[in-house]
């Protein structure tokens, strides 16, 4: 995870288009900008960019089961429930299940654990959209260097 | 009015915070009820909940743009509850 960059997601680990499901894995950086603030001498991941984590996994089922034809964007988030502090160096499985699929908006299910431990977990919903002009391959270079291309192939 | 309009107008009152006395059959969504996209694909989540359909809100809307239809035909109180009930029949059908 690089925090400020707002790169959320370091590994696809499972695919599941039947199950219209994906599994992610990312781990927290020791150090961090955002540590400096959130909180000074307690660094604690901001509920916010957990909620970003469980969007960004999100969004990537979606790219995967739309196979890149239109982009998800963050349109709302309910029952966002965090439950346990997060700190630096902590490795989260992320999981994300597509709840609805509408016209133009998407619903999922998405939660974040740790050592099989429940930390958070959201209802969010996306606005499904053509692409704007080149973010498509740059949504593509992105999914394979976090592998959901290859996990989307398995 | 039917037991489909009152779900409607109960889902657009809470989801859009819209009194629900000013929610009529003759109210148009857009125009009357200042009901915006974002808010609409809200509604659309919850009425498709409800009733366990997919409103085509995209095929709608690109034939409103493109002129085919006029936008009272899907966002007049009225006859957007006569299309979900044609959705549901076609559900159960």
């Amino acid at each position: 995870m690089r925090l400020e960059y707002f790169e959320m997601i370091d590994r696809v680990t499972a695919f599941d288009r039947e199950g219209r499901s994906i599994s992610v894995r990312s781990v927290v950086p020791k150090q961090s900008p955002v540590f400096e603030g959130h909180f000074p001498g307690h660094p604690l991941v901001p509920g916010v960019l957990l909620t970003e984590t469980m969007a960004q996994a999100s969004g990537y089922l979606l790219l995967g089961l739309m196979d890149f034809t239109h982009m998800p964007f963050l349109m709302a988030v309910d029952k966002a429930r965090f439950r346990d502090f997060v700190g630096p160096d902590a490795a989260l499985d992320i999981s994300a299940v597509l709840e609805h699929e509408g016209s133009g908006y998407a619903a999922t299910k998405a939660r974040i654990s740790v050592d099989g431990k429940r930390i958070c977990d959201a209802q969010l919903r996306f606005r499904t959209m053509p692409f704007p002009e080149g973010l498509d391959d740059q949504m593509r270079a992105q999914a394979r260097r976090i592998g959901l291309m290859e996990a989307m192939d398995a | 009015m039917s037991s489909t309009f009152d779900t409607v107008a109960d889902i657009i009152a809470d989801t859009a915070d819209i009194p629900r006395e000013e929610i009529t059959p003759e109210s148009h969504a857009i125009d009357d009820l200042g009901i915006d996209s974002l808010a609409f694909l809200d509604i659309a989540f919850a009425v498709d909940k409800a009733f366990g359909i997919k409103l085509p809100l995209e095929q709608w809307t690109q034939e409103v743009n493109e002129g085919k239809a006029p936008a009272e035909e899907y966002f007049v109180m009225k006859n957007l509850v006569a299309r979900i009930d044609e959705l549901v029949a076609a559900k159960a059908g």
